[in-house]
This record gives C-alpha cells, sequence and structure tokens, in this order.
C-alpha cells in the first residue's frame, strides 16, 4: 500500500502565519502548540481564580449574604471544573508536553501534528460553553463530581453542557496522551535510549498512560448521566432502581488517578528545574523513573478512598487504605531524591528555584495529611470537610501551580529568548507562598472542628479563621499582578537571555532561543546525559 | 567528623522533641462526647507527631540546602557529580514502608475498635430480613451486649432536613435526643439526593444515601448539645441543612420521650 502526500502538504509548516498571528492559527508546531495550551489555561486560571475570590468573599462572614445560594454552588462547580480541566491538566501535560517532549526524544515535531492542533482546538470552545452556561440557565451546581441524584434533580441545562464540556475536554486529554505516547516510544532521535531520556519524558509517559487508560471510563459514565438527565434512563436515578454509588465508583475511578495526571508532570517538571539551578545531576534516576511506574500502577487501585463514608464494605475500606497508604512510598522517594539533589550543589537562588523549593514543603505537607486521610477511621470524621479542601489545595496549588510558575521562570528564556525580572519574580514567590500557606493552612483547623465543604453559611465560631482564610486568598489574587508585570515587561524590554541562559544539558537548550521552526538547524544533538553537571561534559559549556 | 554527627543528632532531636511537644500539646479537635472520640483523638495524635517529624525535618533540609549550598558571588561551575547512592536509596524506600504499614495496621486496630469491622446485615434489630442490603456504616455492636437495650431511631434526610424516627414511641422529632452512655442504632435513609450525618464531637459520619439504607451506631458519653451537619452536597441550603442532637441523662430523655408519645406527634 502506498500513501500519496500532497506536494503542497509535505511541508505545512512553511505554510503557516508566522510571528503573532500564528497563535491563533492552526498551527502544526509543537511549540505553538504549546504556548497556545498555557496561554488559554491561564486564562482560564484567571476566570477560575475570580471565582475563587468569590467564594473567599463569600466564606468571610458566617451568612450567605454575597450571592444568591444557588449561585454560590455554580461558582464552586466552575472553579472545581475549570481549575481541573482548563488550567491544571491541560498546562502540566498539554502546554510543557508539547513544548519540551520533541525536544527531549530528538524529534522535529510531535508524532501527529494534526491531532496535536486538534485537542488543543477543542479547549476554548468547551470552556467558553462551560463559562457561558451560566447565562443559560445557571451553571453546573452539583459540584465538579457532580454526584446522582443531585445532578439529575438540578437545573437540566447547565449540568448537560457541564457534561458536554467535560467530554470533549476529555477527548482532548485522551488525545494528547496517545500523541505523547507514540512520540516518547517511536520519534526517538536514533542512539537515544529510554533510560537516557530527561525524567520528564517518564512522567509524561507514566501521565499519558494515565490519561488513556481512565478518562474513557469518566466518558463513559458523563454519557450514562446524561442519559439519565435527557432520556430518563435509570442508571444512577434510585427512582428508577439505579445505584447512586456505582456512579461514584465510575467517576473515582478516572478522578483519582486524574490528581496523578496533574501532579506527575509536575514531578518530571521539577526534576528538570533543580539539576540545572543546583548544577547537580538528577540524584537517583533509576528509582525515580521506577517510582513513576509504582504511582500509575498504585493510582489505579486507590480510587475509592473518596469514598469511606459512602456504601463501601468493610473489606474494601481496608484494601484501599493499605493501597493509598503505599503511595507514599515511590513519592517519598522522590522527595528525598530531590532533597538529595540539592545537596551539596552550587544552589542559584532564583525564582525558578524558590518555586521549586515552595512545591517541595507545600506537598510534603499535602502528602501527609494525605496519608492520614487514607486511614478510614481518621477519614470518617474530617471527609467532606475543609480539611480535605485544604489537603487537595496544598496537593494541586501547593504542588503543581507553584511548579507551573517555577517552569515558566525556568523556560522564559527558552521561549522568549529574553530574562525574566528575578526582583519581581521573588516578590511574585513571596506573596503567593505567604497568601497562599495563609488562606490553606487554617482550613485544616476548620475542618477537623465541624465546617463542612461546599457551604455558603457556617457556624459563627468559624468566622475569624475563615477571614484569616480570605485574607490568604487576597494575598494569592495580589500575587498575580508581580507575575503579569513580570511577563509583558520581559517580553517587551527583557534583557536578551542568549541561548542557553542557565548553561543546561538538557536538548531543549542546544539550539537557539526562541528555537527554529524545526527545532534545530542541523540533526539533532545526542544527549545520552541530560544531568552530567560535575563531569567533563558540563566543563564543555 | 565527630562534630558534624554531634549537630545532626542534636537536630534530629530537637526535630523530635518539638513535634512530640506540639503532638501533645496543641489540641485541634472538638470535644469528646462518644465512645469513638478518645479512641480517634489517639490515632490523630500519632498521625500529627509522625507528620510533624517528616515535614518539619524535610523543610529543615530544604532550608538549610538552599543557605549552605548556596552559590556564592566568587563561585563558577558545578556542584559534585553525584548521581545516587543505592544504600541511602535503599534505607529511604524501607523506613517509610515501614512507617506506613505500622500505620495502616494500627488504623485498622483503631477502626476495629471503632465497631468499623463488625458485620452490619446481622447485628441490626431494624432490619426486616437477614437479605436487605445494608451498604456502610460503623457497628458498635459487640456480642455480648445486650440488643434490646439498643435505642434504634430511623433517621429519614431531606432537602434540607433530618427527621428522627422513634419507632417504640411512634413519633418523629427533628432534634436527636439520646440518652448518654447507651448505644444508639439509627438506620438512614435519604428521601432525595445523597445527605451525610455528621457530628463532629463524636467523629462519625455516614452518607445517607437515596434507595440504599446505610447504619450508623454510636455511644455518647457527654450531656449536652452537638450539631448534627449534613457533609455532602445537597443542594442550595446544603451550608443551612443542620439539627441538633442533645445528650441528656436518661431520666431526662424518658421524660422528653414520654412527653412525646402521649400526644402522638406523628405524620
Amino acid at each position: 500500500m502506498t500513501i500519496s502526500i500532497d506536494p503542497q502538504d509535505s511541508n505545512p509548516k512553511s505554510l503557516q502565519p508566522k510571528g503573532w498571528l500564528r497563535y491563533f492559527s492552526f498551527s502544526l508546531d509543537h511549540k505553538v502548540i504549546g504556548i497556545q495550551y498555557l496561554v488559554c489555561g491561564f486564562l482560564f486560571y484567571l476566570i477560575g481564580g475570580t471565582l475563587a475570590s468569590a467564594i473567599r468573599i463569600e466564606l468571610a462572614s458566617p451568612m450567605s449574604d454575597f450571592m444568591p445560594r444557588d449561585v454560590y454552588n455554580q461558582v464552586l462547580t466552575l472553579h472545581g471544573t475549570i481549575m481541573i480541566f482548563l488550567w491544571i491538566v491541560p498546562v502540566v501535560n498539554g502546554a510543557f508536553g508539547n513544548y519540551l517532549i520533541p525536544f527531549y526524544v530528538g524529534a522535529r515535531d510531535m508524532a501527529f501534528p494534526r491531532l496535536n492542533a486538534v485537542a488543543f482546538w477543542l479547549i476554548p470552545p468547551s470552556g467558553l460553553m462551560l463559562v457561558a452556561s451560566y447565562f443559560v440557565e445557571g451553571a453546573a451546581q452539583a459540584g465538579w463530581t457532580a454526584y446522582p441524584p443531585l445532578s439529575i434533580t438540578t437545573p437540566q441545562s447547565g449540568q448537560i453542557i457541564w457534561i458536554m464540556s467535560v467530554l470533549l475536554l476529555g477527548g482532548s486529554s485522551i488525545f494528547g496522551g496517545i500523541n505523547f505516547i507514540a512520540t516518547i516510544i517511536k520519534l526517538r532521535r536514533p542512539g537515544l535510549k529510554l533510560m537516557q531520556l530527561p525524567m520528564y519524558c517518564w512522567a509524561m509517559l507514566g501521565t499519558s498512560l494515565l490519561v488513556v487508560l481512565s478518562t474513557p471510563v469518566l466518558a463513559g459514565t458523563l454519557i450514562l448521566l446524561s442519559f439519565d438527565i435527557v432520556a430518563h434512563t435509570g442508571f444512577f436515578n434510585p427512582v428508577l432502581g439505579g445505584n447512586v454509588v456505582v456512579y461514584q465508583h465510575l467517576f473515582w475511578f478516572y478522578s483519582h488517578p486524574a490528581v496523578y495526571i496533574m501532579v506527575l508532570p509536575a514531578f518530571g517538571l521539577v526534576s528538570e528545574i533543580l539539576p540545572v539551578h543546583s548544577r547537580k545531576p538528577l540524584f537517583g534516576y533509576t528509582t525515580m523513573v521506577f517510582s513513576i511506574m509504582g504511582i500509575v500502577v498504585l493510582g489505579l487501585v486507590v480510587w475509592a478512598h473518596h469514598m469511606f463514608t459512602s456504601g463501601t464494605p468493610p473489606w474494601m475500606r481496608l484494601f484501599f487504605t493499605i493501597a493509598t497508604a503505599f503511595i507514599a512510598v515511590p513519592t517519598g522517594i522522590k522527595f528525598f531524591n530531590w532533597v538529595a539533589t540539592l545537596w551539596g550543589g552550587k544552589i542559584s537562588i532564583n525564582s525558578a528555584m524558590l518555586f521549586s523549593c515552595g512545591f517541595i514543603i507545600n506537598f510534603v505537607f499535602g502528602g501527609i495529611t494525605g496519608v492520614a486521610l487514607a486511614q478510614v477511621p481518621f477519614d470518617i470524621h474530617v471527609h467532606d470537610t475543609y480539611f480535605v479542601v485544604a489537603h487537595f489545595h496544598y496537593i494541586v496549588y501547593g504542588g503543581t501551580v507553584f511548579i507551573i510558575f517555577s517552569s515558566i521562570y525556568h523556560w522564559f528564556p527558552k521561549v522568549t529568548g529574553k530574562l525574566m525580572s528575578e526582583k519581581l519574580g521573588i516578590l511574585h514567590f513571596a506573596i503567593t507562598f505567604i497568601g497562599f500557606n495563609l488562606c490553606f493552612a487554617p482550613q485544616h483547623w476548620l475542618g477537623l472542628n465541624g465546617m463542612p465543604r461546599r457551604v455558603a453559611e457556617y457556624d459563627p465560631q468559624f468566622q475569624f479563621v475563615n477571614q484569616i482564610s480570605s485574607l490568604g486568598a487576597l494575598l494569592m489574587a495580589i500575587s498575580t499582578i508581580p507575575f503579569l508585570v513580570n511577563i509583558f515587561l520581559s517580553i517587551k524590554n527583557g534583557k536578551d537571555s542568549g541561548d542557553n541562559p542557565w548553561n543546561a544539558l538538557t536538548p531543549e537548550w542546544l539550539t537557539s532561543s526562541p528555537p527554529p521552526v524545526e527545532n534545530w538547524e542541523g540533526e539533532a544533538p545526542l544527549v545520552e546525559e541530560p544531568y552530567g553537571y560535575g563531569k567533563p561534559i558540563s566543563q564543555e559549556n | 567528623m565527630l562534630n558534624k554527627n554531634f549537630y545532626l543528632i542534636l537536630i534530629i532531636s530537637a526535630v523530635f522533641g518539638i513535634s512530640f511537644w506540639i503532638g501533645f500539646n496543641v489540641n485541634l479537635l472538638p470535644a469528646e462526647a462518644s465512645i469513638n472520640a478518645p479512641i480517634y483523638d489517639e490515632l490523630f495524635k500519632i498521625l500529627f507527631i509522625i507528620g510533624l517529624i517528616i515535614f518539619i525535618g524535610m523543610t529543615i533540609a530544604v532550608i538549610y540546602s538552599l543557605f549552605k549550598f548556596r552559590k556564592r558571588k566568587d563561585q563558577y561551575g558545578d556542584g559534585i557529580a553525584l548521581e545516587g547512592n543505592l544504600t541511602l536509596e535503599i534505607v529511604w524506600t524501607i523506613i517509610p514502608s515501614i512507617i506506613v504499614l505500622i500505620i495502616g495496621l494500627y488504623s485498622y486496630n483503631i477502626y476495629d475498635r471503632m465497631g468499623g469491622m463488625k458485620e452490619l446485615n446481622h447485628s441490626h434489630e431494624m432490619m426486616t430480613s437477614n437479605t436487605e442490603k445494608i451498604w456502610a456504616g460503623i457497628s458498635q455492636a459487640s456480642n455480648n451486649e445486650v440488643a434490646s437495650n439498643n435505642l434504634s431511631v430511623e433517621v429519614s434526610a431531606m432537602q434540607f432536613a433530618f427527621l428522627f424516627n422513634y419507632p417504640k414511641g411512634e413519633f418523629i422529632s427533628g432534634e436527636l435526643h439520646v440518652p448518654v452512655d447507651r448505644k444508639v442504632s439509627m438506620k438512614m435513609e435519604s428521601k432525595d439526593v445523597i445527605h451525610a450525618f455528621w457530628v463532629p464531637e463524636f467523629r462519625i459520619k455516614q452518607d445517607i444515601i437515596p434507595g440504599q439504607p446505610t447504619i450508623l451506631n454510636f455511644t455518647p458519653t457527654k450531656v449536652g448539645k452537638y450539631p448534627i451537619i449534613c457533609a455532602e452536597l445537597c443542594g442550595p441550603y446544603h451550608g443551612g441543612m443542620r439539627a441538633s442532637i442533645i445528650v441528656e441523662e436518661e431520666s431526662d430523655y424518658k421524660d422528653w420521650f414520654n412527653k412525646n408519645t402521649k400526644t402522638e406527634v406523628s405524620l
């Protein structure tokens, strides 16, 4: 069989628009798509952050007085959905994955450039549709978990739009996952072995396996849920003999791995950033690879720890306790290895480094409360309270979002050829770190003492601590200002960074900054030791 | 070298000392008002201390590295080319594994003492038959307890209220009155969406599910009035879905019970 190729199509990149316009086009260049993901994700982060601020304003007083109660539920549903499906998942996977993976494997683009562009272009319309659902009949208001029967009985148009939007975003995520697996396995430059790949490739391989294995389950579940809503079937509707707990099993079969879909890429990114700025090889490469794969396997069999107070039999509670707690072992190995990477280095204390170290401290805290939450008797008291809210924000904000910022400071010179202002960057870190901890640390106490999550009103005895938390949220909102100022000033008047301002050894720095369309002017270099700091290979630079 | 080890041991003991001191002296939990509460608080204390040791230790390690190994102005070049240390990596795989395993077994023991591992189907007098599906809950029943001494209550939850049905008195109440030191056995079912029954002072929580009854047993130990909180998002007034549980002396409870039975408040 022969495949005919349209001669005009053989080098489609030459036909793409140049300059700023390319970011608004159906570009096939993985670098352009990566930036599209990042900027689009950041715009949704601003929307999700505005919703978070609205929640914290409402909770600054014990009464439900800032917005109507049903609007409050819409706000918390949209906040969760936007932050997960439109900010964190697309950015740590789509943005950095697309930009970096082809460099890391020594390819000129991703394996399926068109699928890649489709995966990105599914996101803006689904996101806008989700936000716009507020103006139809009210957005979905059953939480991002959309548990039936609540999701069946609340106003339907918002819930249906929510389902369609999440289905499209899930599709985008699956397309991306297939593309990453194919690129990492099949497009490696000749001579490059798997165990020579930078750690982010392993993280993305593991993450993409989770995406491909678990996202279809979410899609199937949401399709059944939409049947229950529009066609009055009874899969999850107890009135018609359906089972509401089955929905929770199916939902968490995706949504627990989704946590690893959000944090594993961050583990990969921090493994790239720490060695560069501490001038030391990544400590324990092989154990890092095995612990990523360990997290992938264990991550698939722990979902029911979200359901310890639902209908789960005792033996099941016990199994999921042990399995969940054991995830702490491979995760712990990674954190010890990162600290060992810092140990004995020559550390540049810059914005990227500070955000990475902030990540380590925050994530260790969130991991410890996570091991506690895995214990059934512990979880029974704090499940569905602010303790859980605090825990997962320590993981996804204190963990992943800190790494997103760290990565932006680290790779900004790569993308633009300009340096960012370190003064503004350190200011950004300081406000974010203080604001974040002020906002979420007190919430542990709130949960332990009787404040459930997803409430618009609460016992007046919790007012003072809630106000501290709201103050922290205000600082987090303010912290966006130095960041945005820094980005715009640096794009406009930033100092020229040269091709490799950090003297890094990973392959993306061994070309010009910004890189040419085909990534390298000549052959892609063979990088056998991406972390060879302190070795002759590093002295040559 | 001796000096270095001395400081290391000093820091480690300080971390342990501070963690134990905080663990024993800082109380983050509300009052203890059921048999479950002191058992829970024992587990909490242990997890809190272990967590503090790890967190403080890691934080010190990160901040110390940033200070000690920061690049000085006149320094160029790289750190040492240390790519790993198998012994060290095995150590920090095995030690966390052991800690996690011990925590897991210990919390299993705690859960068993709370009554979480008991069979639910056969211990409950309100079950119409042994085949009725009971999905979950905590059962505090032990074999030598006389079942008839239990106080049985049927709980129904709806948007946005709890109703407590006392089958022996044939009346329904919006407040849950229970005598102190007697086991309360509740069968709960929801009329609409998923709710949850949570009493923070009792350290118990159980979802109330439509179409599937759940069981929750507990023994209050302290007279007083405590909030019952719905912990599962159930609609716009979820935050306002609260009730009270009133734990009182046996005689006060009997007075309340008789008063309600005589007037026969029923739906």
